[in-house]
């Protein structure tokens, strides 16, 4: 179902789309009251548009170049994250979107129109903070209502939109208490629901689970994602974690040293990344001298399968889960290794091994499939790459190889680990 | 080689005391040395404490009712005292209401905006404090004096800022500058602004942010300035006492006619009016320490 961001989730209530809790009608972007940014921007059903345009925006502080003519589009009705290493000019970016802050060059489209230059009371822009900004001297149905109330929204229409939100967030109850008797994770969703009830065009969230621990973050991702599913406002949101952007986003902007490195849908960016960069941010990765990949008997070495000969500093770039592990040679093109060390983790177990005194390998193979092998810490290996990307440093070219179908394999033979 | 019995003696039976008991723990040995000292340095205190604060003011007491009642009730009454005290707290009101509007604004302007001087003029707030009342009297006596030329051209169309309410209130302001500024610069460096800017992407403006979110997030801030300067004010003698000319029943203020009744040989009026200025800045103290406490209250919590 591509349904755009400002179908009514009454409509899909049919759907059989997953339902966050049994409740009375919710509308998003129908109410009794007129939508109080307007009707502009508001597409047809179903019709794929783009909410949030940014065109070649730079900022600098001082010298230091923040962002650095950044460009990048966001569908409506899509959960977009802005992926990156702190200092990479991500919360700039959310930031000048919002109207918060301004940059020095480039433009900012919201639904169709230049928002450039409009202050950020005119946006209309929902913003959740890393540390909520809840107002403290407000109960949480004040807090929620704040954005209507300055709009001279009716008294009882307020309490009516508030309270509905509170349904949404799960947190009926709360109404009449201050930020400070909730928890980290019940703020969040409070603050999300202030941001959602004047109607915003887009959401702008800002390391929004930033400042909670490990486990409430994970429930709130998760919740989060439902959310979007049901209310389907555009959302971009900031994060330095990779794990949350691919639980949460349909697109990820990844972004480092204030330039955009790439965009795409989160498994993309996985298994094609474009750069070095986005190939280690985004997860673990081995990085080894292609040159040392031992031919096998089947399908001959790197040099038979790729479309050009690699250089003779090409590396490859592999995946801890990419990698099988031998203790003998099958065939397949190998790295010899020895076992330093084994490190169950649970569900995985993880293994060290070395190609070279220079040349660490890691290595992730399923717990059961570990013991059965039954390596000891000194055994020779042999490691055989599944996928790998060749990044060939001179020309810059990072190419996926899917190294079974390169080799004449179909499927894998199960061999191994 | 390790002993083989490596705890000699068996353990002594470990007492388990409740932490709320801690205190009372049985002293042995040297415990008891640092409790007495513990005990004199607390006495110390004490005596100290009151020997510079309890006793003048018992004694203050003590002397504005020698005689009883009625004297007291009688010096309270002369017209010149009640002018003087609707003069002090006229002064008071004025000063306190332009300094803590003004403290307001300056503090949210050093706090938030960058601009060249800020850090001087950020240092010179705290003049007031540094420089002598009576230094400052002066100041404006040379600036607004009949003499200066400001001063002159004023006196020429008749508005004399000098020996004058517009002078003392000059004064009492100038003293009383740093408290809000001094009061709320932290706080408002310590909310920082995600507040305001929370308020702002829900489509406030400026001034309903200031009236919503920023002003009451800082009243308590604001509370206890306003209380330091009202205190400050009442009790301001040296800067008004330059300016005004102390003129009996115009330019008079509780202090200055307080000053007066000790010169004068006319005690009984000063220890009235000294007892009622006490017993205001004892009340301003503990509504004060009220505040102080809604404060650190509100202090902690950061939602």
């Amino acid at each position: 179902m591509s349904a755009g961001p400002y179908v009514d989730v009454d409509e899909q209530s049919g759907t059989g789309r997953a339902s966050l809790a049994t409740r009375p009608s919710l509308s998003y972007h129908r109410g009794a009251w007129p939508a109080p940014w307007g009707e502009a921007g508001r597409p047809g059903n179903g019709e794929k548009t783009v909410a949030i345009e940014v065109r070649g925006l730079s900022k600098k502080y001082g010298s230091f170049q923040a962002v650095d003519d950044v460009s990048f589009s966001v569908q409506s009705g899509q959960l977009v994250a802005l992926l990156g290493p702190s200092g990479s000019g991500k919360s700039t970016i959310l930031r000048t979107i919002a109207g918060l802050e301004t940059a020095d060059s480039g433009s900012v489209m919201l639904t169709g129109e230049d928002a450039t230059d409009l202050p950020v009371q005119r946006r209309g822009v929902g913003f959740v903070f890393q540390h909520y900004a809840l107002f403290r001297h407000m109960t949480v149905r004040e807090n929620i209502g704040f954005g209507l109330k300055i709009r001279g929204v009716p008294r009882a229409e307020v309490r009516r939109r508030a309270d509905e939100l509170l349904d949404l967030i799960q947190l009926g109850g709360y109404a009449n208490r201050y930020p400070s008797q909730l928890s980290g994770g019940q703020r969040q969703r409070i603050a999300l629901a202030r941001a959602l009830a004047p109607r915003p065009k887009v959401l702008l969230l800002d390391e929004p689970f930033g400042a909670l621990d490990a486990k409430v973050r994970d429930e709130l991702r998760t919740w989060l994602r439902r959310l979007h599913d049901e209310v389907h406002v555009t959302s971009l949101f900031v994060t330095h974690d990779q794990r949350e952007a691919f639980e949460v986003s349909d697109q990820i902007v990844v972004l480092a040293d204030g330039k955009v490195q790439q965009i795409g849908p989160p498994q993309t960016l996985y298994e094609q990344p474009a750069n070095p960069f986005v190939a280690g941010f985004l997860g673990a990765i081995n990085v080894l001298p292609l040159g040392s990949l031992k031919a096998g008997s089947v399908g001959g070495g790197p040099s038979d399968w790729l479309d050009r000969p690699p250089a003779e500093h090409a590396e490859a770039y592999v995946r801890p889960h990419d990698l099988d592990v031998h203790a003998t040679r099958d065939g397949k093109p190998y790295w010899p290794a020895i076992v330093e060390r084994i490190t169950p983790l649970g569900g995985v177990v993880r293994l060290d091994l070395r190609i070279a005194p220079d040349r660490p390998l890691h290595i992730e193979a399923p717990r059961n499939r570990a013991l059965r092998l039954g390596f000891e810490v000194g055994d020779e290996v042999y490691v055989t790459p599944r996928h790998l990307n060749v990044y060939d440093r001179v020309r810059g070219s990072f190419d996926p190889v899917d190294v079974h179908r390169a080799i004449g394999l179909t499927l894998e033979n199960g061999a191994g680990i | 080689m390790l002993p083989e019995s490596a705890p000699a003696a068996p353990p002594e039976k470990m007492e388990i005391v409740p932490l709320s008991r801690a205190g009372e723990l049985p002293a042995k040995g040297r415990e008891t040395a640092s409790t007495w000292g513990r005990r004199l340095l607390i006495a110390a205190v004490l005596v100290w404490f009151a020997a510079l604060i309890l006793v003048p003011g018992a004694a203050l007491v003590r002397q504005a009712f020698a005689n009883g009642w009625e004297p007291l009730a009688a010096a309270l009454a002369e017209p010149e005292v009640k002018r003087a005290f609707v003069m002090s707290v006229g002064l008071a009101l004025i000063a306190t209401v332009v300094n803590t509007v003004f403290g307001i604004v300056m503090a949210l302007v050093l706090v938030r905006q960058r601009f060249f001087g800020r850090t001087l003029i950020d240092g010179i707030v705290d003049l007031p404090f540094a420089v002598s009342p009576i230094v400052a009297g002066l100041m404006l006596i040379v600036l607004y004096g009949p003499e200066s030329p400001i001063g002159g051209w004023l006196e020429a169309r008749g508005f004399q800022v000098i020996y004058a309410l517009p002078g003392m209130v000059l004064a009492t302001m100038f003293v009383t500058v740093p408290f809000v500024v001094r009061e709320l610069s932290p706080i408002l460096r310590e909310l920082g602004e995600e507040y305001e800017q929370a308020a702002y992407t829900l489509g406030a403006g400026r001034w309903r942010t200031f009236r919503s979110v920023t002003l009451p997030s800082i009243r308590w801030g604001v509370a206890y300035g306003v209380t330091l300067t009202v205190a400050r004010c009442l009790g301001e003698f040296g800067a008004v006492l330059v300016v005004s000319g102390n003129v009996v029943g115009r330019t008079q203020t509780a202090t200055l006619y307080i000053a007066d009744g000790i010169d004068s040989f006319h005690p009984e009026g000063a220890y009235a009016a000294s007892l009622v200025l006490a017993a205001a800045s004892f009340l301003l103290l503990v509504g004060m320490d009220l505040l102080r406490h809604r404060l650190e209250g509100a202090r902690e919590v950061e939602p």
